[in-house]
Order: structure tokens, then C-alpha cells, then sequence
């Protein structure tokens, strides 16, 4: 899992990684830079996760693989690892404003499949 | 009934810290003194923040007050607490019945009907939701269920979005607490979804504001999402309302980006025209 996040952490503007349990928001594993407040990052995306595929689920487009959160000063990604449903493991990152998107995509996605 | 508000009152006021408060909240809310309810649960909550019954009341007056979606986070709140209690998950399936999630809502009163086998008014609800009926009030929670929706008129309103592919079925705007302004939503059968998309979008807008801020990443100004079956983006044109645009997998986010900031100008120059 560390492996995981590692590879994570290491593209460029990403300024922490996690794994979090998506039922109660609580933080599985972690690799941040100092500032960044985990416990408040694992919360938050659980929550948002949770809202967001209701909505995603009624519009019929199923649940969520990726979602990416645009702020002006910053992103937060999220991939929903675990069962069909998005329940499980959700694997986090948060950005600075101008990070590649796309390649912390590929490696959320490589972490999601790791901790599964 | 006064007689008893004023007695209920006297408790507390002499012992702040008891659970008189729920009684005196009910009875308040049965009035229909629902400021005053609304005061004495928010207090007996801070009180007791662990007291399952305390969210299950909060959520029973913001219910009245038409307050769903905070009254949805308590009782998800008393449930994630007490999972056995009747009373919270009977009022998650009302509020799941009213955005028209009849699985849902069916799953949560089975659920309390496990629980709570001899309560004949979860048999009501149950029957109600599988035949569609009006509710007996009080058997889910507490309004009439199945109230007018807003959204009924939305295919008509897809003039907001005149000219953009999509308008009438991938793209809504909704208001803050979660009510149609303009566009449609339809899922792949071709079911018409805005209404129980734009009663969950309502949540998810004030979420994100609630995120990006808690985390410091600022004003947030979208959210993209790739679902398994279709893509949406959301944007919100103007700080009260909230832009979704719901496109098939094969189309990237980037590209849907691109859309919305289209959609949003012109949802924009629209709410500007009708304020």
C-alpha cells in the first residue's frame, strides 16, 4: 500500500496521498507533506463520496471511478476502490492548482487496484 | 398542550443537561411552533451530539421546516449511531421516497420492520411505497409525502440551454436548495431523473463549497466525475445555483468541461435576464 501511494506522491504538485475507508472517513494509510490535515481530507472526500454517488446513481450513470474536486488553489482527487457499489476504499490526493490531472489519474488508479 | 410545553419547560430550565428536552422539542413541533422546536433540539443536540434520538428529533423539525437534506445528514447521523433505530430509518425512507427512490426507501422500511415487527405503521409505509399511495401520516415521518414537484415543468424550461446539444437530457440547473431552474435529465431507458438528481445535487453543491474551503483549495469551481456508464461535470454559474452536465463515458472530461463552461455562460446570462 505504501508502494502505492508512493507513486502518487511522487507526480508533481501532488501535496499528500491516502487511502480512506469510504463507510466511515477515516484514514487507512497516508503519505503527506506537513500541512496538509489527513483526518480533514479523509472526512471530507468520504462525505462528498457519498453525496455524489447518490446523485451519480439516480442519474442512471452508475457509480463513480474517478472524481476530481477544482478548487483556485488546489484539487482533490478520488478514486472509489472496493466493491461495485463504492463502498470499500476510496484513494485520495490533494493537488496544487496546476498538477497533471490526467497522470495522477493513471496513478490513483494503479493505487485503487493495489489496495483492492 | 400548553400546560404540558410550559411544565416541560420548567424541567429543563431546571436541568438543562436532561433529556427533557426531547419531549418538550416534540411537543413544540406538534404545535407547529417550529422556530422554537428547532431552538430546543439544536441545544439539547449540543448537549448530547451522541444521542441518537436527539439527531432523529433535529431531522423530524427540519423536516417540517422542508429542510431535507440537513435533515437527511441526521438521521443518516442517529443511524450511524443507533443502526436499530426505527424511527430514523423510517424518516431516511420518507425522504427517499419523496426524491422517488422507491428501492431505497423500501430497503429502510424493511430494515425497521425487522427491527420493529409489531409497528403496524412501517406495514403502512411499506404498502404506500409499493402501491404508490398518499402516506397516512405519520407513518414514514412527517409531511404528506409525494408533495408537487418543482421539477415537473422542467422539460419546459430547457430554454435556458437552447441551441446546446443535450438540453433536454443532459443538462440542469438547479437552485442552492436543490430545485429545477431550468434543462432535463434523462438515464439511458429515457426515464425522466431531474427531479431525484436536483434533490441529491443540492447536497453535493453545498458539500463541495464545504471541501474546497475546509481544505483550503479555495472557491471551488467545478467537479468532474467518470461514472461507469456516462460522465458528468458540475459548475455553478453564479454562487446560488449549480450547472450538471451528464454526457455518455465516450466523452472525456475534458471535452465535458468545455461544455459546461458553455452551458454555464449561458445559464449565467439567463438567471441575469430573470432576476
Amino acid at each position: 500500500m505504501s508502494a502505492a501511494l508512493d507513486r502518487v506522491t511522487r507526480v508533481r504538485g501532488v501535496r499528500g496521498a491516502m487511502l480512506v475507508s469510504a463507510e466511515d472517513g477515516l484514514i487507512v494509510a497516508e503519505q503527506s507533506m506537513e500541512g496538509v490535515k489527513g483526518a480533514t481530507v479523509a472526512a471530507l472526500a468520504a462525505s462528498l463520496a457519498g453525496r455524489l454517488q447518490r446523485a451519480m446513481e439516480a442519474a442512471g450513470i452508475g457509480s463513480s471511478v474517478f472524481w476530481h474536486l477544482q478548487g483556485e488553489q488546489g484539487a482533490l482527487l478520488v478514486v472509489p476502490g472496493g466493491n461495485a457499489g463504492g463502498e470499500g476504499i476510496l484513494v485520495v490526493a490533494v493537488t496544487e492548482p496546476d498538477v497533471n490531472i490526467g497522470l495522477v489519474r493513471l496513478e490513483l488508479l494503479r493505487a485503487a487496484e493495489a489496495a483492492v | 398542550m400548553a400546560d404540558d410545553i410550559r411544565a416541560l419547560s420548567a424541567q429543563l430550565a431546571q436541568d438543562p443537561q436532561s433529556l427533557v428536552f426531547l419531549r418538550l422539542a416534540e411537543a413544540l413541533r406538534r404545535k407547529g411552533q417550529l422556530d422554537a422546536a428547532l431552538r430546543v433540539a439544536v441545544n439539547g443536540l449540543e448537549r448530547h451530539p451522541h444521542l441518537a434520538d436527539a439527531h432523529d428529533l433535529y431531522a423530524r423539525v427540519l423536516t417540517d421546516k422542508h429542510d431535507y437534506e440537513r435533515a437527511f445528514d441526521e438521521w443518516d447521523m442517529a443511524v450511524r449511531i443507533a443502526p436499530h433505530h426505527t424511527g430514523a430509518l423510517k424518516g431516511l425512507a420518507f425522504l427517499y421516497f419523496k426524491v422517488g427512490d422507491i428501492a431505497q426507501a423500501e430497503a429502510h422500511l424493511e430494515a425497521a420492520r425487522k427491527i420493529a415487527p409489531d409497528d403496524p405503521t412501517i406495514d403502512q409505509a411499506i404498502a404506500m411505497v409499493r402501491g404508490n399511495i398518499q402516506t397516512p401520516e405519520p407513518s414514514i415521518a412527517s409531511p404528506s409525502v409525494a408533495a408537487p414537484s418543482v421539477a415537473s415543468s422542467a422539460l419546459d424550461e430547457s430554454r435556458v440551454f437552447a441551441g446546446l446539444d443535450g438540453a433536454n437530457e443532459g443538462l440542469l440547473l438547479i437552485d442552492g436548495a436543490g430545485r429545477v431552474l431550468g434543462g432535463a435529465l434523462r438515464d439511458k431507458s429515457g426515464t425522466d431523473v431531474t427531479d431525484a438528481v436536483a434533490a441529491y445535487l443540492g447536497g453535493v453543491s453545498q458539500e463541495a463549497a464545504r471541501t474546497a474551503k475546509l481544505l483550503g483549495l479555495g472557491a471551488w469551481n467545478g467537479l468532474s466525475a467518470e461514472g461507469q456508464q456516462g460522465n458528468v461535470h458540475l459548475a455553478h454559474p453564479t454562487p446560488g445555483a449549480l450547472l450538471l452536465v451528464v454526457r455518455e463515458r465516450g466523452v472525456p472530461l475534458g471535452r465535458l468541461a468545455v461544455l459546461a463552461q458553455r452551458a454555464t455562460l449561458m445559464a449565467r446570462r439567463w438567471l441575469e435576464e430573470e432576476t
